[in-house]
Order: C-alpha cells, then structure tokens, then sequence
C-alpha cells in the first residue's frame, strides 16, 4: 500500500517534469552537443569533414582571435567595475537616504529603459551622441563648443552604453543586499570614529559583498556576451568577441571555427568569474542565492 | 565636581511635532545617569542628539564644556551602545573592538593589547577570534559595551542595551553593569523604560513624558516623593485615589472620595479646598487589618478580589467603592496573613503620612 | 489533481498545435528589406488568397537560416546570384527552378540567361532574376565634389567623412580601384589572399578617416542626410532616394566600374508551397507590378516590360549616374567559389579589429 502511494504521488511530479525536461534537453542540451561536436570538426585539403582540435588551436594561433578575447573580457571587467561604482550609491540612496515613499518609484525609474528593446535604448543613445545628435546640437547653441564632435563610435561611448545596459542588473541585487543592512550598523560605525569612506570600505560593501558578486557575475556575462551595443555604439574599432563568432557563423560560413569560439567563450569566461570569486573569497553557491 | 554633560534647553522638533521640548540637566563626572520614561516619550531623540545623530532644533549641549554644536558623531568625545548593539557581523570579536582604535590610526600591537585588557575586563578573555554570532546575548551585550568603553569615552550613552535579553540575564547584567560602571569610573547616560533598571544602577534617574523632563531625582527620591502625579504611576506601583479637597490646615489636608469617605492627608504642598485631587498609596504602604489604637490612620473597608502570588512579591487586589481601580496590596509572606482569601471583606489602612497628594491642574 | 492534468494537455496541446502549422495557405518569403511592397503584398493575397509572411535579411544571413534548417522553413528566397552554385554544392539547401512555371516572356532575356548559368551545379539552375543594381559611391557633391572614385574612401581630405560596409563588396571595389581584377582571380585562391591581404593593409592604414562602418543602410542614409558622412560606398538606389531629397548628394558610378549584382529568386530544399513560390515570382515579374517596386525603392527590375511604366524620375536617375561607358564598365559579380569567404572574413575581422 505504501509503495502503491509513493508512486501515485510522484506520478504527477514525472509528468510535470517530462515537458520541462524534454525542453531543457531537445532545446538547450541538444543543440550544444551538436556544436560541441561540430567544433571539433574540421574540412581537410580533400573536403572532408575529419575531427581536429585545430579550430581551437586557430584561436590561440592567430593573434586577432586571442587579443580581441583579452580585449572584449578587458572592457567586460572594466564595464562591470564602473557598473559596481554607480550602482552601489544609487543602491544605498534608494534604500537608506530616500524617503521610503519613494523607494518603490526610484526603483520603478530604474526599471523604465528596460521596457523598450535594447535596440532602441541604442538608438536612443545614438540620437543624443551622434555629431549631428541633440546633446552637440545645445553644446555649439549655447557656445560651449566651436564645432560639432562626434561622441559616438570610440570606447568611451560604448563603455556607456554598457554600463547603461547592465545598470539595473546590478542594482536590483545590491537593493536587497542593501536592505538587509540594518542602519545602526552604519551609525554604530560612524560613532566609533569612522568616516564616510571607512564606512563603505568596511561596513558597506562587506556586507554588501554577496549582492556584489552576483550583480558582478551578471553584469560580466551579459556584457561579454552582448553584441548590438559595442557593434551600434563602439562603431568601427571596437571589434567584440561574440562579433566574431557572428561572422565565423555568418560571413564565412565556418560554423565549425564559429563554434569552437563559442565554447571557448564559455570556458574562459566561466575561469574569470571562478578566478574573481576565488579573489574575493566567495562561493558560488552562496552568491546564486 | 567636574561636570562631563551638560543639556541646556534643548528642543527638538520633526515638522509639527515636538519631541524633545525645553529639556535641561547635567551630569556629573564618573555619574551614572538614567532617563526614564514611556516609549515614544523622546528619551531616543534627545540620546541621539548627545550622540550627534540628530542636531537640537534649539538649545546647546556641552561635553566637558565644550559646545557639541556642528561636531558630527565620528568626533565627539561620545560613544553609543545601540539598542541591538550594531555589532558589525562580519568581523571577529577583536576586529569588531579594535574598529574605533583602528579608526584612530593605533599601532597594530596597541590595539592587539587594548583589545585583550578590555575583553579581560567585561569577562571575555581570549575571545578575540570568535565570530559575532557565536556569542549568546549576554557575551555580545559585553563586546559592544567593551568596543566603546576602548575608546575611553567622556560620556557612554546607552540605549536600552539590555532590552532584548530575557529576564534572567537582565537582572544579572543589571548588576554587572553597574559594578562596571563603577569600576571604570566612565559617566554613563542611560535611557530605558523599565523603571527597575533605572532605580538599580543610577545615581539620578530623569523621568521623561512627552518631550520633558518631569522629575530629576535620586532613585530613592523618586520613588518616595514623586513630583508629579506621572512620576508617581510610572516609578514602582501605585495605588490612585481621586477626589475633592474639603478642608486643609497647616500641613494636612482632607480628601474626600466619589463614594464619600474623607481621607487625610500630611503633606507640605499646599492644597486649595475645593479642587480635585489625586492621592497616591504605594501598595507596600497599605497595612492590613490595622490595629484599633493606631492614630492618624485612613480606614477602608474592601473586598478581596483576587490574591497574585508571586513570592516574596505576593500581592492582594482589593475592590473599594473609593476608587474605580482595582488596589494593589502587598502582602507580606510571614503567613500572619494566610487566613485572608478571595472574597473576604477586610479592613485596610494607611498612615497619612504615606500618601502622595497632587491637586489636579 | 484532474485539473492539473487537464491543463497539461491543453498546454501539449498548445506545443503540437506550433509544430503543426495553421491551416490556410502561406508563403513564407525569405527577402531584403523593401523588396515585398506592402500594396504588392496586398494586390497578391487578393489575387490567390495566399497569405505572405516576409523575413527581411541579407545574403549571408538568408544562407546561414536554410544552412541551419537545411532548406526548411522558407518557400522562396532571394539570395544574390553569386552566392547561390557554391553555396548549393556544398550544403544542398535549395532545390532546381522548373523553368516551364515560369512565364518567360517578363523576363528580359539576357539577364535570365546570365543568371541561369551562374547558378547552374550539375547541370541544373537555381536561380532567375529579379531586382538588379550597382555599388558605387554616393558623394556629397557640395563636399566633395572631386570623389569619383573607390579611392575617395581612402583620401586623406575627406577625413572623417567616409564610411562603408566592412563586407566583401569593398574589398573587391578598392582591388578594381587599384587597377586589379579580382574576379580573374577567384578561381586561385592563394593569389586572391595575398589580393585581398594588401587591400585589408590598405583599409588599416586609413582607418583613421572613417566615420563608422556603416550596417544599416537607412542608417547610412541618415548620416549623409545630416552631413556627418559626405562620401559613402553603397547601392545606387540609396543615392537616388536621396537625390530627390537634396539634388546635392547623388550616386556617382566610380571611374573603376560600379559592381553590378544582381538579386534571384530560389526556391529553398525544403520548401513546402513551392506552387505559392512560382505563383508569386510570376506575379512579381508582371511590368506594372515590377514598376511599382522600382518607383518605390529605385532599383532596376529584370521584368521585361517594366520601363514602360517607370516614373520619369527614376528613368532620369539612371541616365544622370551612368553614361553608356559607366554602363559598359559595370563589373558583373560572377558565382563566387567556396572557402573565398573565410579568407574575406579574416581580413575584414582584422581590418575592424585594428586601432
């Protein structure tokens, strides 16, 4: 009788699974077996497919591929530490300053960009920036400036545009963090002597250090991964890794090289985020929380 | 005597709302001071002022003479024991107590030594590498009193430390505080709404209500002359008898209750006839089935309603058409008394000398 | 518990009914962005009560969609003639035109011709004509009245004005600039490489006096509308769409030769109305139906009988841009051989990737 029961009662369990199971496997297992399988393949001389390990070796081979990696995960770092920066004031103000009427319309603000596509926050952006955009157009009317200069199309714009993207990923963990951070530790601090630096250097963001890392990890992969916005925004020179996985898929028909890259991305983006925990000495299991 | 805090009129004010009205004392060095007062009453606004987390709307306050005006928090001579301590979860019982030393820039060596002769002085020696949240509450109660009392405070401001911890440890802390206090010699502004707290450990005990001070006494002061018919509810039990004077004479007095009985009263505050009055008995007071011969005694006749034992702490409430509240009686445990129960009519007493009288504004 | 069951089977249900299609009868259509008029679109559904849906693309990306689905998904697709025989050799994603469906007469003759031999693989043809057109330079005039030709991209005095597509259009137009022939070499693959090295060097080198490399072409548009690009590398019709705005800005064929491409309709492998595919091709091909394509986006159609019904501003266009030695000197995409396109996107990667 108990077995009986036991079974009837994960009967429904198997059949609420088997679609979420079938989905995760036929769309998401599946497809990256298959480029696993495709990237260790390559056309030899004779045009037949035989497996290689060259498409991953191409990668370290040809300096290109290596160095516009290095670059894209250089500015992903970048991007995320100049997200940390922004975010964590913008966390404590909506948390611990504003009125607590506010709290929910500041973060409702915060959320607003993110209900058009990416594409047109980009374009937004290019509006404002562009040689002939809003911002050169009161900078010349109000004789700041001689001539119109072009903002857009260098590494600065395009680290904005990240940074603006990513915002929100970043500051919705640090809120929680943020709340959970009872005032009077804050107060106990500054009464024993600190200042406003000692406070977020040893209260703020070791407590905050869980949110942080999370938001971290969110904000590097995202960027890492992005294309439109270093494409849109950085313009001619800034090349982005997952640009070039586009055109190895794309443009010239290599889907094999197009995908050894892309599990490179993984791999080596998986050791920066483990390498970064590990410097900040946190766990993985604890930040996913 | 040296004076280490000195309030002198302070108000503050949160748009319409007064919370801390015209409020003025001072503390004398090595003094342990309490404020006594309900929940609400601004005894919170007017420690965070001395602290320096909030600015006085108008008045000044002096610390060793010094006006404390626009001097932010992290420099005055001040330190504060939060209500739930603030101690910082993510450092060690040493880091925790080596902050304000830290913030000092001390030598690390200075520090390591403050460290352990405080921990060595509140009974926690060799705790330095513990976590916070493996001490009970009584050790953690320590900690943060001794990650203050490092800094070596002009004045130690206390925020009902002991609020969160069970009646026990409470009791025990109490007494350890004060011993404490005493043996480092640090004058200590405490604040709390429990009056036992209050009696035990200070020296002078404020009672605040609404903003004010009502009373700045001694403790035993405060529990035998109460100044103001609030102090006299607030500090210990009380019984409260209203009524009308009818007839006064050169220290004594007559009140004459609802139910028409005429009570006198010695006193040396001077009572009009004709207004309404309050009298105040304090349970302990009350003397039970009084013998005939004594003089000057106020007689009621009451109804036992209920007998509360507690102990040594036993007390009888009786139902007496002088007054709409139940009374409160104590009744000693000498077993003279066992042959009273619920439902007796007895005779009560008290001697006119006993009773505090208010006449009512 | 019941209910729980019941609405799993009406979300199964919801799954099997995306996989199973609707009922009434579609044409997927896999095009460049303009080239299905919405008042075409209408006028055809009309007709034979096929619904259209469109998916806009451009010629590598339409090969990587029918690449990954094998030819499924689309009933009709419009790569460019050249990328059509390799790309069939190599992944079989489209399936052979049966030229009897297809009315011969609105077709110009030579241009079916053409196209049918670039697109033939083992004897048999995957291609007809539909939109043709030229690269060239579309110059600002008033700015830069001295750029005539693909070298303009690379003149120190339009600095900061210049901007073109990082594809291979370019790179074979600065290689004719350079007084190259690119096409003889696409049947030597090596030699083509050290070509196309030395135009990427070139690229690198003048870097510098690009405004961005444009991938959006009404974005493209947009700049030299505003002044912020005054010489451009780009199809004639975004010229003469802009011509009519500012008689300034107008498509210039350059002195090398303008490259003349000219876009198919195919029919993918897996096609599943290959009927509706024939029927629109047909319909499209019609003179009046081929005019009101043209008179909207400027392009040239194969349709035969077309010019008959083209506004006189867009028989003027032509005539203003290309004398008959222009015409003469178009350079004609022949069908390009695989593995030219990994060598070109290495090159370009470079040329975007250095500072």
């Amino acid at each position: 009788m108990s077995t009986l029961g036991k079974a009837t009662s994960k009967l429904p369990l198997f059949i609420f699974l088997t679609p979420i199971l079938l989905w995760l496997f036929l769309l998401i297992v599946l497809p990256h077996i298959d480029l696993l399988r495709m990237s260790f393949r390559i056309e030899n001389d004779y045009g037949d497919m035989v497996w290689s390990v060259s498409n991953y070796l191409e990668f370290f081979r040809e300096p290109i591929y290596w160095l516009t990696f290095t670059r894209t995960a250089l500015y992903a770092i970048i991007v995320t530490f100049l997200t940390l920066c922004i975010s964590l004031p913008v966390a404590f103000y909506i948390t611990k300053v504003a009125p607590p009427k506010f709290r929910g319309f500041l973060s409702l603000l915060l959320l607003m960009p993110f209900w058009v596509s990416e594409l047109v926050r980009i374009y937004g952006w290019m509006i404002l920036l562009r040689e002939s955009g809003v911002i050169n157009h009161f900078l010349v009317e109000w004789g700041i400036l001689q001539q119109p200069v072009e903002m857009l199309y260098n590494d600065v714009a395009m680290t904005m545009g990240l940074v603006y993207t990513s915002m929100l990923f970043m500051v919705v963990p640090l809120l929680s963090v943020m709340d959970s951070l009872d005032d009077s530790l804050i107060e106990a601090a500054f009464d024993l002597g600190s200042n406003m630096f000692t406070i977020v250097w040893k209260i703020i963001i070791p407590h905050a250090m869980p949110g942080i890392a999370s938001g971290s990890i969110v904000v590097f992969m995202l960027s890492l991964g992005n294309y439109l916005t270093p494409n849109l925004m950085g313009g001619k020179n800034a090349l982005w890794f997952t640009e070039q996985i586009y055109n190895q898929f794309i443009a010239s028909f290599n889907w094999n090289q197009g995908s050894a890259f892309g599990f490179l991305l993984l791999v080596l983006s998986s050791l920066i985020i483990f390498i970064g925990l590990r410097l900040t000495n946190q766990k993985l299991s604890k930040v996913v929380q | 005597m040296e004076v280490d805090l000195s309030v002198k009129s302070v108000s503050k004010r949160f748009k319409s709302f007064v919370a801390v009205d015209d409020v003025s004392f001072e503390v004398e060095k090595g003094k342990f001071f309490s404020i006594l007062g309900p929940s609400g009453c601004g005894k919170t606004t007017l420690l965070r002022m001395i602290a320096g987390f909030e600015e006085p709307s108008k008045g000044a306050i002096y610390i060793r003479a010094q006006n404390m005006a626009n001097i932010s928090p992290n420099r005055r001579p001040v330190n504060l024991i939060f209500q739930h301590l603030a101690l910082f979860p993510m450092m060690n019982v040493a880091d925790n107590i080596g902050f304000g030393l830290a913030r000092r820039n001390e030598s690390k060596t200075e520090i390591r030594k403050k460290v352990s002769d405080i921990l060595e002085r509140v009974n926690l020696p060799g705790f330095e590498a513990k976590k916070i949240h493996h001490l009970s509450g009584g050790q953690k109660q320590r900690v943060a009193i001794a990650r203050s009392l490092v800094l070596d405070p002009t004045v130690l401001l206390l925020d009902e430390p002991l609020g969160a911890l069970d009646l026990k440890l409470r009791e025990q802390m109490k007494i350890e505080l004060k011993k404490l206090q005493m043996e480092v010699g640090t004058t200590f502004v405490y604040i709390t709404h429990d009056q036992s707290e209050a009696l035990v450990m200070s020296d002078h005990v404020a009672v605040m209500n609404e903003g004010r001070f009502e009373q700045i006494d001694s403790p035993q002061n405060l529990y035998t002359k109460p100044a103001s018919p609030f102090v006299a509810r607030f500090v210990g039990d009380n019984n409260r008898l209203p009524g009308k004077i009818v007839g006064c004479n050169d220290g004594t007095a007559e009140l004459q209750t609802a139910s028409g009985e005429k009570l006198l009263i010695r006193t040396d505050r001077q009572l009009t006839p004709g207004v309404q009055a309050e009298l105040y008995i304090r349970p302990e007071s009350v003397i039970l089935e009084p013998a005939q011969e004594l003089p000057e005694l106020n007689r009621l006749n009451v109804l036992v309603s209920s007998i509360l034992f507690d102990g040594a702490n036993t007390q009888l409430l009786v139902e007496s058409p002088a007054s709409d509240d139940e009374l409160l009686i104590s009744l000693p445990q000498n077993r003279q008394y066992e042959h009273i129960s619920v439902k007796d009519r007895i005779e009560i007493g008290w001697d006119a000398r006993a009773g505090n009288c208010f006449p009512l504004p | 518990m019941k209910k729980k069951v019941l609405s799993l089977m009406v979300a199964g249900g919801f799954i099997l009914g995306l996989g199973s299609g609707v009922s009434a009868e579609t044409l997927e259509l896999l095009t460049w962005t303009g080239y299905a008029p919405k008042s075409l679109v209408e006028k055809f559904e009309k007709e034979t009560g096929i619904t259209v849906n469109t998916t806009f693309s451009n010629n590598e990306e339409m090969i990587a969609k029918l690449r990954a689905t094998r030819g499924a998904g689309f009933d009709l697709a419009q790569p460019s003639q050249d990328r059509i025989s390799s790309v069939q050799e190599k992944f079989n994603i489209y399936q052979p035109i049966d030229y009897t469906k297809i009315d011969a007469k609105l077709i110009v003759p030579s241009m079916l011709e053409a196209v049918k031999k670039n697109t033939m693989v083992d004897g048999k043809s995957y291609g007809v004509p539909h939109v043709y057109g030229t690269s060239g330079l579309i110059v600002n005039k008033k700015t830069a009245a001295g750029a005539d030709d693909y070298t303009a991209l690379l003149d120190p005095q339009y600095e900061g004005r210049v901007s073109y597509r990082l594809k291979r259009p370019t790179l074979i137009a600065m290689a004719f600039a350079e007084g190259k022939d690119p096409f003889a070499l696409y049947g030597d693959a090596e030699k083509y490489e050290a070509l196309m090295e030395s135009i990427g060097q070139k690229l690198i080198d003048a870097k510098g006096l690009v405004k961005t490399y444009w991938a959006n072409g009404d974005a493209l548009l947009q700049s030299m509308r505003s002044g912020e690009v005054n010489v451009a590398m780009a199809w004639d019709n975004g010229g003469w769409k802009l011509n009519a705005e500012n008689p300034d800005i107008d498509f210039v064929a350059p002195k090398s030769g303008a490259l003349g491409w000219i876009d198919t309709f195919t029919i993918p492998a897996k096609a599943k109305n290959v009927e509706g595919a024939y029927k629109w091709i047909n319909f499209m091909m019609r003179p009046e139906n081929a005019a009101v394509f043209t008179n909207a986006e400027k392009y040239g159609t194969a349709s035969a009988g077309a010019i008959e019904f083209y506004d006189d501003a867009v028989k003027a266009n032509f005539q203003r841009s290309f004398s008959q030695a222009d015409v003469d000197n178009i350079k004609w995409y022949p069908p390009v051989p695989a593995k030219l396109e990994a060598i070109e996107g290495k090159i370009l990667d470079k040329v975007k990737a250095s500072q």
